[in-house]
């Protein structure tokens, strides 16, 4: 007997991809209104509203997974993860500049 | 399995108060938190700390494991005496629905009393659950890739650890594996979107999506930063003065670099367009990094000692001195 090996494919969660608020909300374990007071704090910026669904660009499921860590692990309120998150992204950026001269 | 010190993991004496628990609870979760941390094993030892305040903050918890404990030592070799906690009632239930994450140790005084929480794969975060729903749950993962699997499409073997509750409530772990196309330029951090690989769907509703989360293994030579690589080019002092033909190593083969005569330590080179792949590839560039040839032979230090005298030079001269 010859057993198939399946190879399972994705795509690539970036930019290019879209995702609506529902599939965010599922991805992520989070409620919909949670979502909307990123929205409303600016850090997630809807990308387009189709048909009464909001998207969000792809790159949007991992700030959401970040926030609602930092929030429920770290007991952080929603404007001290966004600014912890933006120290986060430049501290990453820094740290990978300092990898090149170790 | 292992006894394990949860107060020795959290750092307390046994006789410490449930507010010093919590404190040291905050202070070790901000230190281990993987987002935030830089400690290396960040990720595990946030798990063991967490799986140490879920027992101590919790009196009833709290109660039965000291007596337990009173007997053993950590590392000791460990089975729960049958009836172990015929006293106690836990009625605290769990703050987090995560049971295939917590040790054996713990499963065994603790598991059986699970009381029906859903979520095994990860609790949920944010906000208290909302109505019930038919599709399957969507869960996360995380894979290690080496940089070279970026530049081509490559397939790899995922094996996940399924949890399950049986009839009595017990929580054991099946394997699952999958074969996993990983495409073409997928950067760190990424997420591939495999629908339908996640969590069973309910009655009639599809399955849910596996995330699958892409993290580059540290490589000895390339240092990358979004798409964009880096490396560093040795060279003698003769190919940076003089110029020079040299071969440098990518992650697509071996090329012949042209090192530009007058080059000082430290000069990027950009190879445009050979950086991680994409609808805009990233670029390669390499540093060139100066070495001087060892004097440590007779002929070297003799070479040496002419060029310094054949050669008029102060590197300190704009240092004043």
């Amino acid at each position: 007997m010859i057993m198939k090996r399946e190879i399972i494919s994705g795509l690539i969660v970036d930019e290019q991809m879209s995702l609506s608020i529902e599939e965010l909300c599922r991805a992520c374990r989070v409620s919909r209104e949670w979502v909307l007071e990123l929205v409303d704090e600016g850090i997630l910026e809807p990308r387009r509203r189709e048909r009464g669904v909001i998207y969000f660009a792809g790159t949007s499921l991992q700030t959401i997974q970040r926030i609602s860590r930092l929030q429920h692990d770290l007991q952080i309120n929603l404007a001290g993860a966004a600014v912890v998150l933006d120290l986060l992204q430049e501290v990453e950026r820094l740290r990978a500049r300092l990898a090149r001269f170790e | 399995m292992e006894f394990k010190d949860y107060y020795k993991t959290m750092g307390v004496s046994r006789e410490a108060t449930q507010d010093e628990i919590k404190r040291a609870y905050r202070k070790l979760a901000r230190k281990y938190h993987p987002d935030v941390s830089k400690e290396k094993d960040a990720e595990k030892r946030f798990k063991e700390v967490g799986e140490a305040y879920e027992v101590l903050k919790d009196p009833e918890k709290r109660a039965a494991y000291d007596q337990l404990g009173m007997n053993w030592k950590a590392g000791q070799e460990f089975k729960p005496p049958p009836d172990w906690d015929a006293n106690f009632e836990f009625s605290g239930g769990f703050t987090e629905g995560d049971g295939a994450a917590f040790s054996d140790f713990f499963e065994s005084l603790f598991g059986r009393n699970f009381g029906g929480v859903g979520g095994f794969t990860h609790g949920p975060r944010g906000h208290p659950r909302g109505s019930f729903q038919a599709q399957g749950q969507d869960h996360h993962a995380k894979i290690q890739i080496d940089l070279e699997d970026a530049f081509h499409a490559t397939t790899r073997t995922l094996t996940l650890q399924v949890p399950e509750i049986d009839g009595t409530g017990h929580v054991s772990t099946h394997e699952r594996r999958l074969n996993v196309q990983i495409p073409k330029g997928v950067r760190h951090g990424q997420h591939i979107r495999l629908s339908g690989q996640g969590g069973q769907g309910i009655g009639q509703g599809r399955a849910g999506d596996l995330y699958l989360e892409i993290e580059y293994k540290p490589h000895p030579l390339y240092k990358v930063e979004g798409r964009d690589l880096y490396l560093t080019l040795p060279v003698a002092p003769w190919e940076a003065a003089l110029g020079a033909q040299v071969k440098a190593p990518t992650p697509q083969g071996t090329i012949d670099l042209k090192v530009p005569a007058g080059s000082v330590s430290g000069r990027k080179l950009r190879l445009k367009g050979r950086g991680i792949p994409g609808a805009t590839p990233g670029d390669l560039y390499v540093v060139l990094q100066i070495v001087l040839p060892p004097g440590d032979s007779d002929k070297a230090k003799a070479l040496y000692r002419e060029m310094a005298e054949e050669l008029s030079f102060n590197p300190r001269s704009r240092l004043g001195v």
